[in-house]
């Protein structure tokens, strides 16, 4: 009976922490959470602490040792402490990770989401078809591969005229 | 971790951590190149290109390094390996360490060593050790992302004007003799294959070749003919350029060891 409380007690904080992280902004993107974004993989709270595992976005993203004192930073902010974050890289993150509420807040923030076919167009050479973000209008022509950071590609559209941003699909 | 460490023991576990020592230094000295063309490139799209790549291979050299560190046991950090060590402790391709030079000399320098390095992750990903297998997946999604940039431009020069060609062509002559490296494996990379599942360099020559015939062919150049073949990354013997790109790379720690900010 102990054990089974104890156990529903661990699940409940599990589940408030991932709730907490709901608010740890990408640094780069802040309209996205660190979960929108598809980061956290796990929550484990234990009785040594409390493990949270994160995977990285690309090998050289800048933004991940920030990401992950963002992590520690608001959970001790809620009087949590014994925070270990861990990094996993199995599975590879890929775009297919964003969450379907991040890809709408994406949209809304003025970046196209990426389309759902991770790797596959990647592969094939073809700049992949992507619509505006503000007027959703398909006739839209890729300006550079490399934006502003290294998940992004910059894009115009001929309809509305205005420049923005495509989230590459990895 | 998985198998391989108690029967045959010691021996094994060495030849891991030399392997994934070797792929952080590889990765390490090419980030390094590609991080002196910052702020050089010759138009906005391909600076923001390299910048990115740069980035790639620096925080590939992380993993592998922070990996090695955790292999060897002795408390070495990603930034130990990175900054503390002499050119002879290094054993990367002497390809990777060549100048920059004209931007024709940094394509041909990335196509060769892309189109076999996602090779050789592809192989990595299928290894036996779970750590280094989930890193090479990680990582040649990227280089695959590279290799295709790098190509469209080798195809861009070589096919473009009577002077991109002829330059284009004189940077292969020069680069070439390098690439015999990438596959004249030693003990370590024998053993590499024989206990972890490690790539087999001699496939992955004839299967190297063969990719860069299509793109050599699209860019109306000829593949050389094997002629000298320098080497010595692997035993830490390199070319005369590894100092000079050493002493930029460590100059802070070796100044005031154990800066931080």
């Amino acid at each position: 009976m102990m054990v089974i409380r104890k156990h529903a007690r661990q699940e409940r904080l599990e589940a408030q922490i991932l709730a907490w992280l709901e608010d740890v902004a990408d640094p780069e993107i802040p309209v996205l959470s660190v979960v929108d974004l598809g980061i956290v993989r796990g929550v484990h709270a234990g009785a040594d602490g409390i493990e949270i595992e994160v995977t990285p976005t690309y090998s050289g993203c800048p933004a991940t040792d920030v990401i992950e004192q963002s992590i520690v930073d608001a959970l001790e902010e809620r009087g949590l402490n014994s925070i270990r974050v861990r990094r996993c890289l199995s599975p590879p993150w890929t775009t297919d990770w964003i969450s379907a509420a991040g890809r709408a807040k994406l949209a809304a923030y003025g970046i196209a989401p990426p389309d759902r076919s991770a790797d596959k167009r990647s592969l094939s050479g073809d700049a992949p078809r992507v619509s505006c973000p503000r007027c959703a209008s398909g006739n839209t022509a890729l300006v550079s591969q490399f934006g502003s950071t290294p998940c992004k590609a910059a894009y115009r559209c001929a309809s509305c005229l205005e420049p923005f941003e495509y989230f590459k699909c990895l | 971790m998985a198998s391989k460490t108690s029967e045959s023991g010691g021996d094994d576990a060495a030849v891991l951590l030399a392997c994934v020592r070797r792929l952080g230094d590889n990765a390490l000295v090419l980030g390094q190149r590609l991080t002196e063309l910052v702020a050089h490139g010759p138009e906005l799209e391909e600076e923001l290109a390299n910048a990115n790549f740069a980035l790639d291979y620096i925080g590939q050299a992380r993993m592998f390094y922070s990996y090695a560190g955790e292999l060897e046991g002795q408390g070495r950090s990603e930034d130990d390996f990175a900054f503390l060590r002499d050119a002879h402790e290094f054993q990367n391709f002497l390809l990777l360490e060549q100048p920059n030079g004209h931007f024709g000399d940094t394509v041909v320098r990335q196509l060769l060593f892309q189109a076999f390095y996602v090779l050789q992750l592809a192989a990595f990903a299928q290894c036996s050790d779970e750590r280094l297998a989930s890193i090479a997946t990680r990582v040649v999604k990227e280089v695959r992302y590279h290799l295709r940039h790098s190509t469209q431009w080798f195809v861009r020069l070589g096919d473009g004007t009577d002077l991109s060609h002829a330059r284009v062509a004189e940077s292969v002559e020069r680069l070439w003799p390098y690439t015999s490296e990438l596959f004249d494996g030693d003990a370590i990379d024998d053993a590499m294959r024989v206990s972890w599942g490690g790539p087999d360099l001699d496939a992955l020559r004839g299967e190297w070749r063969r990719s860069l015939e299509f793109v050599f062919a699209d860019a109306g150049l000829r593949v050389p003919v094997d002629g000298w073949k320098p080497g010595g990354g692997r035993r830490g013997v390199h070319t005369e350029h590894m100092g000079y790109l050493l002493a930029e790379l460590q100059f802070m720690q070796r100044a005031y060891p154990g800066a931080a900010w």
